[in-house]
């Protein structure tokens, strides 16, 4: 469990990390807290000579709660989404879902921007960002731009932003009053990714679905949130088994992950209905 | 301590000796991060040895460059088997008398064999050159079935090919390694032929792994100058080590010295001797520097001793009204690349023949056949005594079994079946000798503890809820009556490699009244110098607090046969006790001299003696020990010290009772653990306090094991499970609250009754869960279902059910 060698840096600004990034191309990555990249570092599934070490920078920090949009620094750790006051009151599906991702050890360096960044079909964030319609900023050599979660997932590992570019910062629109939201997870133990999971956003004749480690990306599913926008539970369902293409792994065969990919989006339907007013 | 105006009863107390929940000593400095462990030795010039391992379970090994990885700075050397073959180690003997590769010769046998040795000026540069040797492979069939290995052309071990006779007798086939037989097989075929009912059912138990906290390691360090070697590792039974070493190295026995030091888990997984050891011994010789070498976390759960992985077919007979006739069992053993088994040499299946368990079977038979496939070697006692949680897990499955067949309720069916107090001691139709029971009296007040009769209208009830429409859970109602059979053993029977395996205690006594003592055995976190201390307290008077003991070092401990299979306190808990006693018979010698009276005119009274009919005339030990070393004493030696080597008249046979209470969610397959109930009885109990601690450790095992944790292999040959993303060990929130409770039979033939624990819980444990998973289903049809019942796993008997619309 050790890993290759490298050469460690830790930039005070997103301009000098970038600088890195360009300098070193796909020799170089950056490192948020660490919890996805080390491991794979250790694994050896993971090597590079340069690391870009995110924390002294200031710019990527912090949780701003708007009237009509939050703001998440991409450093910001998944212990402090669940600890700030705000965030929960403004959008208590983030708070709901931080909680039920590995375990305290994990979200006191675990970051959100890394969560996303990733591109790991197991992490939660990414269908969790889907669901809340979140825009990533990003910063790179070529300036500054902005992409939909909804558009940013390519394939495992894969997304929409180039290796040079950083993701700064997260928007989100905070939902209206009366939308009930519900984030259902189904695990092995504390600790293990999803077996299944489910984001659900209900309410105002509007609705959300998006689905965590059921295919190579989160799933979105534009027909599911129609469905249930229409108050059609069973339509929903049925669009959304239709969406995952989830494959045989440890946690199961397809047919029990298509079995509880149903479970956990019904239980997740009835929790955000019942929230909704 | 001199002091009159205590009673009987507060004096004692004061020693804190046994019965007493004395704090454990070991967690100073343990809970302040101050242990030492193998990897916490630093010695001058240390190097560092890393493994190359094989990404296939079953390749030819073409060619082994090395030139890249010696190219690299700060390499001191790569050794292959052609390296270690001019000194006859590039094979090992096993302790199941078979051989084993230290590193591949020619070929390789499992992923994640060892195929080069790297070893380096620090860890880091170890593990980047073993990314640089360069193996060539060509892949072979691999074969991961016992079954199908028994019947493939494919020839696994080449080096034994033409070999018909194994180390336990004939080889039915080029991959099968032995059969064992227990019993009367004719009589047991006839008793099923003409039984009222036989059940049926092939009962699997899955592979796992120990996984301790601290995976294996050592330090070698050779000193060219006085020809000694110093040994620091992570073993469970560091004598026998020492003399293995020396049998296989050549180096004479007093000039290895063995240190087992502080050792985080154990589990049976550092009983054998590992490639690493030889590795680093050799790399020690070769280059005069002392060379340590620990596992990562995946190589210990891909490449050191595996658990269980044993299928054992099972039938058993009984009469219309439930009582049982006859058990009749055949099992295929599925070993690995290699027979590393950790058993007493003449138990190749370890004693699987406890299988009959708690019940009075007249006739049994077993059979027990070992098979070579892709896997890793290995096949230890994973906290329990040889085997016995198979044996446990198979019978405890077989009652449920032949309770459905029958139609009956099973904790009757146990009842009925029981072998009641007054047939101990019991002699088994499988050959052992029972030593003392009471199942009766454990298993009623175990049912009233949990309200059985209430928990099953509960049962019933949630069945008739979920029928109608109102619920998705079921409940399970596990239930298991174990007996184990620990503290191997009697040197008539059992030995390791030839060594007999008895234990011993050394005591000392100094002149100001404290001690020290030193056992053949060595702690993994069983509390030995906390509970051994009380033993002695107990016996001679001294405080607990007054004595320290020491494990782990042959050139100061007694030789002894380690610690594992629950043989520390039924064996060196006994010397403890012996040694004891025999300091205590001088100490009476030393008083009578003190108070001019007569040898047999002194009484024993808790911590000093008195003069009989006049207790106000008395020596203390302290005082007596003071007297020990600073009196002549006519006809007696100076000093007050002895050592006992204790040679079992039998095992011990420890017994429980657990009931586990489980909800079920039909749809995901997720379970709830509401209750669970743990009765043991382990005999006289030393410290209640450990005893708790070690059920709670125990059963948390067992739950993983039954519940998740396994050793799982693709076609081919691949680990699934090599990290602990995958393997289960259960985190504080997936554990469940224990209700522990016991009764006190004590062992008839042990000096202080006691029977040991630490390997109960996880040997009752897994049945309970297991149970209660199969019991929630039963009323829908289901018989058999194999671990781990992970969720899919339970998700897939309800879909089997139709439970799924
Ligand atoms: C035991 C364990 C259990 C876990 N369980 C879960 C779980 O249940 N659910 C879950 O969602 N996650 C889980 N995780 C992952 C954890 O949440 C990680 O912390 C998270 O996935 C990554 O965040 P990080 O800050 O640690 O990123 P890092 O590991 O530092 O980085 C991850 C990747 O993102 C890139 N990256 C990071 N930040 C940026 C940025 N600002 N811009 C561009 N690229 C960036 C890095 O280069 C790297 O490729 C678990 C981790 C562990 C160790």
């Amino acid at each position: 469990m050790i890993p290759a060698g490298f050469e460690y840096h830790r930039p005070g600004d997103i301009a000098s990390a970038i600088g890195i990034l360009q300098q070193h191309g796909d020799e170089a990555r950056v490192i948020a807290g660490g919890h996805s990249l080390i491991p794979m570092m250790k694994l050896r599934m993971a090597e590079m000579g340069h690391l870009v070490d995110l924390q002294a920078i200031d710019e990527l920090k912090g949780i701003e709660v708007g009237a009509d949009t939050v703001s998440l620094g991409a450093m910001v750790t998944q212990h402090e989404l669940i600890t700030h006051d705000g965030l929960a009151s403004a959008i208590p599906l983030i708070r709901e879902a931080a909680l039920q991702i590995a375990d305290p050890q994990v979200r006191y360096m675990g970051t959100v921007g890394g969560n996303v960044a990733n591109g790991d079909p197991g992490n939660d964030m990414p269908g969790l960002m889907q669901c809340l319609n979140a825009t990533f900023d990003l910063s790179g050599p070529d300036g500054n731009r902005s992409v939909a979660a909804r558009d940013f997932y390519e394939a495992a590992y894969f997304t929409a932003r180039d290796d040079e570019e950083i993701l700064t910062r997260i928007s989100i629109p905070v939902p209206g009053a009366g939308v009930g939201q519900a984030y259902e997870k189904q695990k092995r133990k504390i600790g293990d990714y999803a077996t299944a999971a489910a984001a659900v956003m209900v309410g105002n004749g509007q609705a959300s679905v998006a689905m965590t480690n059921l295919a190579d990306t989160p799933i979105w599913s534009d027909a599911a949130s129609a469905a249930l926008a229409a108050g059609n539970v069973d339509a929903c369902v049925a669009a959304m088994l239709d969406a995952i293409d989830p494959v045989e792994d440890n946690r199961g065969p397809v047919e029990f992950k298509k079995h509880v990919a149903a479970v956990m989006l019904r239980r997740a339907i009835a929790r955000a209905q019942s929230r909704a007013s | 301590m001199n002091d009159q105006t205590l009673t009987p009863e507060e004096r004692a107390a004061n020693l804190k000796g046994m019965g007493s929940s004395r704090k454990r000593v070991e967690d100073v400095r343990f809970t302040q991060g101050k242990g030492n462990y193998v990897d916490d030795i630093k010695l001058d010039g240390m190097l560092f040895g890393a493994f190359v391992r094989s990404p296939y379970a079953h390749a030819r090994v073409v060619n082994v460059n090395k030139d890249a990885a010696l190219a690299v700075p700060g390499v001191v050397a790569v050794l292959t088997a052609e390296d270690l073959s001019p000194l006859g180690l590039h094979w090992m003997p096993t302790l199941a008398g078979d051989k084993q590769m230290v590193l591949a010769d020619g070929k390789v046998l499992f992923q994640g064999q060892e195929v080069a040795y790297v070893v380096a000026e620090d860890r880091y540069i170890a593990a980047d050159a073993a990314e640089l040797v360069e193996v060539d492979y060509e892949e072979l069939p691999v074969l991961t079935d016992p079954f199908e290995a028994l019947k493939s052309d494919v020839v696994l071990r080449e080096d034994l090919e033409g070999q018909t006779e194994g180390a336990h007798g004939p080889r039915k086939h080029h991959n099968h390694i032995f059969t064992w037989e227990q019993g009367d097989k004719d009589a047991t075929e006839a008793i099923l032929a003409e039984a009222d009912v036989v059940a049926e059912e092939m009962i699997y138990y899955h592979r796992t792994h120990p996984c301790p906290l601290e995976t294996c390691g050592c330090v070698a360090s050779m000193d060219k100058v006085t020809g000694k070697l110093t040994l620091h590792g992570t073993f469970q039974a560091p004598h026998a080590i020492r003399t293995v070493v020396s049998l296989i190295s050549g180096i004479a026995e007093h000039n290895i010295r063995v240190i087992s030091p502080d050792i985080g888990g154990g589990f049976g997984n550092k009983v054998g001797a590992y490639a690493g050891y030889v590795c680093s011994v050799v790399a020690s010789i070769v280059t005069g520097r002392p060379v340590k070498w620990v596992e990562n976390r995946m190589e210990n759960l891909m490449s050191t001793a595996f658990a269980r992985d044993y299928w054992m077919q099972g039938k058993i007979a009984a009469t219309k009204d439930g009582k049982i006739t006859g058990l009749w069992c055949h099992t295929t053993a599925d070993h690995g690349g290699f027979d590393a088994c950790a058993d007493p040499t003449k138990f190749p299946a370890g004693f699987m023949n406890i299988c009959t368990g708690s019940y009075d079977i007249p006739t049994a038979y077993l059979a027990v056949d070992g098979v070579y496939t892709n896997k890793a070697p290995g096949g230890v006692a994973y906290r329990c005594s040889f085997r016995v949680t198979e044996a446990a897990y198979f019978i405890e499955r077989m009652i449920e079994v032949l309770a459905i067949k029958l139609n009956m309720d099973a904790a009757e069916l146990r009842r009925i079946n029981f072998i009641k107090a007054d047939q101990f001691p019991y002699q088994s139709a499988l050959g052992w000798e029972y030593d003392s029971g009471d199942y009766h009296t454990a298993w009623d007040k175990a049912l009233k503890a949990v309200d059985y009769e209430g928990l099953r209208a509960e049962q019933a009830q949630q069945i008739e809820d979920f029928k109608a429409g109102k619920t998705r859970k079921l409940l399970g109602i596990g239930l298991t009556h174990f007996t184990e059979i620990v503290g191997a053993g009697p040197v008539k029977n059992c030995d390791i490699l030839g060594l007999g395996m008895f234990d011993s205690c050394e005591i000392r006594i100094h002149p100001t009244g404290s001690a020290i003592a030193r056992l053949g055995t060595i702690s993994q976190g069983q509390g030995h110098a906390t509970t051994f201390a009380q033993i002695i307290a107990s016996e001679i008077g001294l405080p607990a607090d007054d004595i320290t003991l020491e494990e782990g070092d042959t050139d100061t401990a007694p030789y002894g046969l380690g610690t594992y299979g629950s043989r520390s306190t039924p064996v060196a808990g006994a010397a403890t006790a012996m040694a004891a006693r025999k300091i205590r018979a001088k100490a009476q010698m030393i008083a009578a001299y003190l108070l001019e009276v007569h040898d047999d005119d002194v009484e024993w009274d808790v911590d000093r003696f008195a003069v009989k009919g006049a207790p106000e005339r008395f020596k203390t030990m302290k005082e007596i020990a003071f007297a020990a070393y600073n009196q002549a004493i006519p006809g007696l030696e100076p000093g007050l010290e002895a050592v006992s080597y204790y040679d079992p008249p039998n095992m011990t046979y420890p017994f429980g009772a657990y009931i586990c209470v489980m909800e079920i969610d039909v749809d995901t397959g997720e379970w709830d653990v509401r209750k669970f109930y743990a009765l043991d009885d382990c005999g006289t109990r030393i410290n209640p306090m450990i005893i708790e601690g070690q059920v709670h450790g125990g059963v948390t095992e067992a739950l993983a094991i039954a519940m998740g944790q396994e050793i799982a292999y693709d076609e081919m040959g691949n680990v699934k499970t090599a990290t602990l993303m995958d393997f289960f060990i259960p985190t504080a929130w997936e554990t469940p609250n224990y209700t522990t409770d016991h009764t006190v039979t004590p062992s008839p033939h042990h000096p202080i009754g006691a029977k040991g624990v630490g390997e109960s819980p996880n040997v009752g444990g897994v049945p309970a869960f297991s149970n209660a998973v199969h019991d929630a289903f039963r009323p829908f049809g289901l018989v058999q279902s194999h671990m781990p019942h992970d969720h899919w796993r339970i998700w897939r008997i309800a879909n089997g059910l139709g439970m799924h619309g």
